[in-house]
């Protein structure tokens, strides 16, 4: 559960990064309506990270701390293509 | 027509845009004691210049000798001589002034070793007028654009700023050929809202999404631009499209020229290095204008790769993985993301990719929007300003150099903010405008809101993005010019048959994209055709038809204007060849050799 609309989800997909506007666009289309409640609340937490900590994350090998991000994050690149 | 409540917010100034340009803007103006509200489509520390990670200039002369006249210079031999040489010298004397303020506001730069800033060398940037290299551009790591963003941000809070996030302006109040504010739509309750003030500020950045493939964020729709246009006013050369050689196919993310300085290689369809003929000395390591001509005539020619036969290769597997890895590791992930390629065993699908636009809302080094009246190329509309790359100031000119840009942003945004701050009174009156002058833009919402033609925005979004790929890219010529002129007043005739199929008013991205669409259209049908119109060659603006920079007649900026059917037409302003005053030398036209 995140308690936002579908269509506010979407628009906070919008990122300043055209890399990150990519991946989390499409693991919203693809990953999104196959997962858990409780990884969609992860989702809604990643979108409020910033742009820079995100591309560390998805672009750059750092691994976030929290074990939940960690795998939100694998599966947002298992969803690249 | 459904009839809509608009609520009204009255205050000094609006700025519209929180990327670096609008926020610094909005700091200068809530210090100054204007009550400032910033709106904004996007939570301000998203904004694209997140992406600027290279660093902004200043003659600081931190790593060496350097001068601000040196940059003065550069900037101007940078912009083929199209950059207005007052509003370059003012940059670049303000530069010093504006990254130290920068520092005091806490932006973490990164040091030397006895703590001063650091700055490191970038292209076109020199010392004593190309003689020697300059180390002029200063970073925050590689996180500068948002290490800005959101120190800038701190401050306008700091200072009481009002901000209205996650609000799209849509159009520009206008009575009497004066901006009165803008109208925009609260996205999360779907309400429509009038913000009222003595002056608008537009700090809404590019509109590189005009193109099939550019780096930009999908946010950037031009918006500032599209406004304009529609209010009857002109944008200025919008011909000039900075693009960068290496973009992947398809997605759009930039493979860096490092990739090319630790040897990387290009090929075509035949598997020939073709730089070679190009370039036969610098060859995949020439400027970034010359790779991406040579590129576009590869592909025109029918030496391109894949089914289109509309990209090419870059080949970086020949280095060995140890280099790859040792060398590029961000270009790794980023090709095995964005391409599906492992580097180290298959080449980078690439194409010339567009990165910058140097044209926009025609300013005075004040910020102050101008046109064309009655003769008077300087005439400032009133309560119209621009900042940042919506505007045209120009410090660009027909090719910018890179570490420029935020540097435009940081020292136009405080000029805007000091002229309001000379010119209006807090709290003045605000002449509150007639209903009839909000009516055109909110049947124009009703009609995109209910759009129930055949095709959705983002198939008529494709179809000018592939036009404008084709048709307007980095080399042009006039027959194809004038085709894509063409194919690209169907596409806006197009747009009557829009079709959104959500009615619903709370974050509805349906509608916010197709209005979106409407302002990167007619932005694509002035750029199309201001490329037509232009027959010379200079920077960014390459023309296979007319090869060579013609001074005489077209050392001028261009302006255009775009009625609703498509129709533009266009006037010029001078360019600006004298400085400010007597601290510097004017440069008066020559060739362009590196």
């Amino acid at each position: 559960m995140t308690g936002m609309a579908p269509g506010q989800l979407r628009w906070r997909c919008r990122r300043g990064m055209k890399e990150l506007d990519l991946l989390l666009g499409r693991w919203l289309e693809r990953g999104w309506p196959l997962a858990d409640a409780v990884t969609q609340g992860t989702f809604a937490r990643l979108l409020e990270a910033q742009d820079p900590e995100i591309a560390a994350w998805l672009l750059g090998g750092v691994r976030p701390d929290d074990p939940q991000l960690a795998a939100l994050i694998d599966d947002i690149l298992r969803h690249r293509n | 027509m459904k009839a809509y409540e608009l609520i009204d917010h009255e205050c000094d100034v609006i700025v519209v845009g929180a990327g670096g340009a609008g926020l610094r803007a909005t700091m200068g103006l809530a210090e100054a004691g204007l009550e400032t509200a910033c709106i904004t489509k996007v939570f301000p520390t998203r904004s694209h210049t997140v992406a600027a990670q290279g660093g902004i200039s200043a003659a600081l002369s931190n790593m060496g000798e350097d001068d601000w006249r040196f940059h003065f210079y550069d900037t101007i031999k940078g912009s083929d001589w199209l950059g207005d040489q007052d509003a370059i010298e003012f940059m670049c004397r303000e530069a010093a002034a504006a990254v130290i303020e920068l520092e005091h506001f806490g932006l973490p730069f990164s040091r030397t070793e006895d703590g001063r800033i650091y700055q490191r060398p970038f292209g076109g940037m020199t010392t004593h007028y190309g003689k020697g290299i300059a180390q002029r551009t200063c970073a925050a790591a590689d996180r500068t654009g948002h290490a800005m963003l959101h120190t800038l941000y701190q401050q306008c809070l700091k200072h009481n700023a009002k901000f209205f996030i996650e609000y799209f302006a849509m159009d520009l109040i206008m009575e009497q050929g004066e901006c009165r504010g803008v109208l925009a739509l609260d996205m999360a309750t779907g309400t429509l809202h009038r913000f009222i003030g003595q002056a608008t500020i537009l700090a809404t950045g590019g509109y590189g999404r005009t193109y099939f493939s550019c780096t930009s964020a999908h946010t950037c729709t031009g918006d500032g631009g599209g406004m304009a246009l529609r209010a009857g006013l002109p944008l200025q050369d919008m011909e000039f499209v900075q693009f960068h050689p290496t973009g992947i196919y398809g997605a759009g993310c930039l493979i860096t020229e490092g990739a090319r300085g630790e040897g990387g290689i290009l090929r075509n369809s035949n598997g020939e290095r073709f730089m070679e003929r190009y370039a036969p000395n610098a060859k995949d390591l020439a400027s970034r204008d010359v790779v991406s001509r040579a590129m576009t005539i590869e592909i025109r020619e029918g030496r391109g790769v894949g089914a289109d036969r509309d990209h090419l290769l870059l080949h970086l597997e020949h280095l060995g993985p140890d280099v790859i890895h040792k060398r590029l590791p961000g270009i790794v992930e980023t090709a095995m993301i964005f391409a599906g390629v492992d580097v180290t065993r298959a080449p980078i699908p690439v194409l010339p990719t567009v990165h910058y636009n140097m044209g926009g809302i025609p300013c005075n080094l004040h910020g102050e929007a101008l046109t064309v009246r009655d003769g008077d190329p300087e005439a400032v509309v009133p309560g119209l300003m621009a900042v940042g790359e919506a505007a045209c100031v120009s410090v660009h000119g027909a090719n910018r150099l890179g570490s420029n840009s935020l540097l435009d942003l940081v020292v136009f945004g405080r000029a805007a903010a000091t002229r309001c701050a000379t010119l209006l009174r807090p709290g003045s009156s605000r002449t509150k405008p007639a209903a009839a002058a909000t009516a055109a833009a909110v049947e124009r919402f009703d009609r995109v809101r209910y759009a129930s033609g055949s095709r959705p925005t983002a198939a008529i979004r494709d179809e000018m993005q592939r036009a404008m790929q084709k048709d307007a890219s980095v080399f042009r010529n006039g027959t194809i010019l004038a085709n894509g002129c063409k194919r690209l007043r169907q596409t806006f005739a197009g747009f009557a048959d829009l079709r959104t199929s959500d009615r619903s008013l709370i974050f509805n991205t349906d509608l916010v994209e197709a209005l979106e669409l409407d302002n990167l259209l007619r932005q694509a049908l002035v750029t199309i055709h201001s490329a037509m119109n232009r027959t010379e060659s200079r920077g960014a603006h390459a023309r296979e038809d007319y090869p060579e920079r013609d001074d005489v007649a077209w050392l001028k900026h261009t302006l255009a204007w775009v009625d609703d059917q498509g129709g533009v037409r266009f006037d010029y302003r001078p360019v600006h060849l004298q400085t400010l005053g007597g601290d510097v030398e004017s440069i008066p036209p020559r060739a362009r050799t590196y």
